[in-house]
């Protein structure tokens, strides 16, 4: 007895939460092969840099401080300045450029005599041999201690930087493969969202364009997102009606959808790219509250909302009976119809939305966005663990479904792995996450036929 | 006729043990088949029946005991073992493939081949002759969905034959049929008897079982509890061996006495199906719908519950007029429909039995659309215990419940609705005799609270035994009406039904 209660709940929290362990497998294997010694950057790198200095070096140290060009490098540049300046020390000079630039500036520091106690710099700056081993004209630096943020033990995989990287890929599928997620459980499909996110994001761009292009207002561009993401609920919608009303086949009608959306696109945006938007439309993609991004919150918000819908509301109950037995809810009194609406009407919208956060992370709304992303959004939803025969499945299956195929796709270019072989390996986990839902729902046997 | 037992039985099946997680399905089982004769398997449904015929035809390995066909041990681990020892089982719903033909579905897998190619002439002669000898006319290049269902069910029959099957068994073959389809199935099982053909019958009609059976074996709750020749049985001592108590009645007496009209139909259509129906129902009646299969009978209730659109005619309630255009608004209107195929129409087979049971009642269990999945818990749990079904929790799949089980989740999700007009569809198809008492009760019950009822049923007893009025239907017509039902008997209603 004891021992079929465990298994049985053994069985339900494999069922319930097998993927979640496959994903954290997943980052402990990639952080694993990943992992190799960092340099500290940015402001960090700063911070670090002047606590090592302050405590190493005797008060009122003279410190020249070399960086190269990039942005990161001149933040580093300007916190260590500062945390030096507070700390104590003098800033003699941030010398910053290319290696010939900067050995012409520190032969000219070096001519003037100046004293310098610490050369803070990056381990790369640290590697000119001009720093090295300083040459005749260098010879006054000669004495100067050279110093750099200490490198730490970390794999590629876990810096916040890939982490962010993961999120701001996977968004825009996860936020799609919620509409997606009811569309599959009603056993239908919608492969028209691809297209919606190139259409959504040239009629954002496109709206901002005409109410201002980049002196638009956040009115403006709030309204056109909107309207964006309305136009297509709309053809969802459309779909949606054609899938209840004419009970044309979910697949044909999408299909008609995706060559319709994809082409409205290239008409609208006359196949250019639209970027003529405010610098401050990338906030909703790029921005950050309290160092997570945007997207990544609303993604969350709408799983939750989705979550909740699904499980503990009417709408929800209704999507799974209607997958799972549409007569059979027809005559328990479900109104089919309506809710299959609803699911066409809110994946078309979220397909939308995916759009408008697409344009807004990459500041332009292009024609050929989103190609293929219907696909990326079916896998996750299918990895996930929602059974293409409609009635079963999780949404926040789905989220874990993209965040392991998100998670592999990473995880194989952080290895450097050949983008064909990257197809290939991503295809044969779609095949083997189907394989195993089979099993499990058969049991562990192989099913007869 | 009892068939003189020949020295080796065909067929003996001799301990047969079988366990499922959680489950003693079989309990050292005995069953033993002659020759030409026919062998009634009879027991409740989660008797073991289907179990013991799984392992016969190689879809279980039984845990224990022996199976010996003429004999000899066969060694059956496979379907297509116990196909290759000439065992073949014809189950409710049939293995045909709608598209092709009787001829191409009795030879799919053994195909009569020339050189490669399929050899039409050999294969419509064997049909022909295999048809003849079930003393039927079947066009053997008619695709199969065209067939009624007791011309698949010949089809079927043939296709055992076909594979020369020399124990045959078929699982509640009459259950889809007419009487008159019935009639022919036993001169076809009749036939098959003399050829030496054993056959293994499973029914839930006892009529039949003493009309066309040689012994019946009893299983109940996995165990043997007998094999007796028909003769030395009578139809209540074999429900007594089913079900283990002794049976008062086969039917519960009914107190109420009908009241006002509460339900009124007027001159309803559908175009081939329904033509101009009317009729009443009145309070705690229990109005019995019956006629022959394909009489409109399904179609009406159809029609009454906005399952189908009507093309005409008026359905009032309660004096009102409903313009009934869905379900849902049926529903709505206090009319509810548990239909005839519980699979299909009644549960969503892969959700749990709470939520079946919610689905209709979500609009009461909720509030702003937020489900109390704390009051449905508790309501689903007073009907659990109150019409006792039995299931280990309340997230069960409905696919995993036995059938009466499963009527008994239907039933509760529309008791719980507390309909005015409660439509019953052939609510004891498939469901063994206690369980069958239990719903006459609830319909006596409903009857008693005030409730309109309509009964729709093929079983004439059935029909007689609860019924204060009857319809009988054909071609989709009213055929006639009997007020006077204590003095009716299933000739009357069976001349109204044939038209």
């Amino acid at each position: 007895m004891v021992e079929q209660r465990l298994s049985s709940v053994f069985v339900r929290f494999t069922a319930d939460y097998g993927m979640v362990f496959v994903l954290l497998s997943l980052g402990a294997v990639f952080s694993l092969t990943t992992a190799r010694s960092q340099n500290p950057g940015g402001a960090a790198a700063g911070h670090l840099l002047a606590d090592q200095i302050l405590s190493e070096v005797p008060d009122n140290a003279d410190v020249l401080i070399v960086v190269g060009e990039t942005i990161l490098d001149t933040r580093f540049a300007e916190v260590l300045a500062q945390d030096l300046d507070q700390g104590g020390a003098t800033v003699l000079q941030v010398v910053q450029g290319g290696p010939s630039q900067v050995r012409q500036t520190l032969e000219e520091i070096a001519s003037r005599g100046t004293v310098v106690d610490v050369i803070a710099c990056q381990v790369r700056q640290s590697r000119y041999r001009f720093i090295r081993r300083p040459s005749s004209a260098l010879k006054p630096l000669a004495d100067a201690r050279v110093m750099v943020p200490k490198p730490y033990f970390w794999p590629d995989f876990l810096k916040t930087s890939n982490i962010r990287a993961i999120a701001n890929r996977v968004v825009v599928i996860a936020i799609i493969a919620i509409g997606m997620t009811f569309v599959i459980i009603t056993s239908g499909i919608d492969l028209s969202v691809g297209s919606l996110i190139a259409f959504s994001a040239v009629v954002t761009a496109l709206l901002i364009r005409m109410g201002g292009a980049a002196e638009a207002t956040a009115g403006v561009m709030v309204l056109s997102g909107l309207a964006a993401i309305a136009l297509c609920g709309a053809l969802g919608a459309f779909s949606g009606s054609m899938v209840t009303v004419f009970q044309v086949p979910a697949f044909i009608v999408t299909l008609g959808m995706m060559q319709v959306a994809r082409g409205l696109a290239f008409i609208l945006a006359d196949s250019q790219s639209i970027y003529q938007v405010p610098e401050s439309f990338t906030l909703l993609g790029r921005g950050f509250v309290l160092g997570i991004p945007n997207p990544v919150l609303l993604m969350l918000m709408l799983y939750a909302v989705a979550h909740v819908m699904m499980t503990r509301m009417t709408l929800g109950r209704y999507i799974y009976a209607v997958g799972g037995n549409k007569e059979a809810a027809r005559l328990s009194g479900v109104p089919v119809r309506r809710v299959l609406l609803i699911c066409y009407t809110a994946c078309g919208a979220l397909a939308g939305l995916g759009g408008v956060i697409t344009a807004s992370q990459l500041k332009s709304g292009e024609p050929n966005y989103g190609d293929m992303a219907e696909l990326e959004v079916i896998a996750a939803v299918v990895v996930g663990g929602t059974s293409l025969s409609g009635g079963e499945g999780k949404v926040l299956g789905t989220l874990i479904g993209a965040l392991v195929m998100a998670v592999i796709r990473n995880g194989m270019n952080l290895m450097n792995i050949e983008p064909n072989v990257q197809r290939v390996v991503l295809g044969i986990v779609i095949l083997g996450a189907v394989l195993l839902d089979k099993l499990k729902k058969s049991g562990w046997r192989l099913p007869r036929d | 006729m009892v068939a003189s037992p020949s020295p080796i039985p065909l067929l003996s099946m001799r301990g047969i043990d079988k366990s499922f997680p959680g489950v003693h399905a079989l309990r050292k089982v005995d069953l033993q088949l002659h020759a030409g004769e026919v062998l009634a398997l009879l027991g409740e449904n989660g008797a073991g029946k289907s179990t013991l015929i799984k392992v016969l035809s190689g879809a279980h390995l039984p845990d224990g005991g022996s199976i010996r066909i003429q004999g000899e041990d066969p060694q059956i681990t496979s379907p297509v073992d116990a196909q290759r020892c000439g065992v073949a089982v014809i189950y409710q719903e049939f293995n045909l493939v709608p598209a092709l033909c009787a001829r191409e579905n009795i030879f799919l897998g053994q195909e009569r081949t020339r050189v490669g190619f399929v050899h039409h002439g050999n294969e419509q002669r064997s049909a022909q002759e295999l048809f003849e000898r079930m003393g039927v006319t079947i066009d053997p290049e008619a695709p199969c969905r065209t067939l009624s269902i007791a011309q698949q069910q010949v089809v079927e029959i043939a296709k055992a034959l076909a594979l020369s099957a020399r124990i045959i068994v078929m699982d509640e073959p009459s259950a889809t049929l007419t009487l008159k389809e019935v009639e022919r199935l036993f001169a076809v099982v009749r036939e098959l008897k003399s050829q030496g053909i054993g056959i293994i019958y499973i029914s839930h009609r006892l009529e039949e079982i003493f009309e066309i059976a040689d012994r019946v074996t009893v299983l109940r709750d996995g165990l043997h509890m007998g094999t007796h020749p028909i003769a030395d049985l009578t139809r209540k001592g074999l429900i007594e061996m089913m079900v283990g108590r002794k049976l008062e009645e086969d039917f519960p007496k009914r107190r109420c006495k009908p009241g006002g009209e509460r339900l009124v139909v007027e001159g309803i259509c559908r175009d081939g199906f329904v033509d101009n129906v009317s009729f009443s129902v009145h309070a705690s009646e229990v109005l019995a719908v019956t006629g022959l299969v394909g009489a409109g009978r399904t179609e009406t209730a159809r029609l009454i519950a906005g399952a189908d659109p009507c093309d005409a005619g008026t359905i009032k309630l309660d004096g009102l007029t409903l313009a009934v255009r869905s379900p849902r608004e049926a529903i709505r209107a206090g009319i509810g429909l548990l239909t005839e195929d519980r699979k299909a129409h009644g549960l969503v087979l892969v959700h749990s039995v709470r939520h079946n049971f919610g689905l209709p009642n979500l609009s009461w269990l909720s509030r702003l659309h937020w489900i109390n999945a704390r009051r449905e818990r508790d309501e689903f749990a007073r009907y659990v215990d109150s019409l006792q079904i039995k299931i280990p929790h309340q997230d069960q799949l409905a696919k995993n419940l036995s059938g009466g089980n499963q009527q008994k989740v239907v039933l509760a999700k529309w008791l719980a609705r507390q309909c005015d007009v409660i439509i019953f569809d052939e609510p004891t198809r498939g469901i063994d005799v206690g369980a069958k008492y239990e719903i006459y009760l609830l319909i006596n019950q409903l009857a008693a609270e005030g409730k309109a009822i309509i009964m729709i049923s093929s079983e004439l007893p059935e029909v007689l035994g609860m019924a204060d009025r009857i319809l009988v239907m054909h071609g989709g017509r009213i055929s006639g009406e009997i007020t006077d039902v204590s003095n009716a008997n299933q000739q009357d209603i069976m001349q109204l039904a044939i038209g």
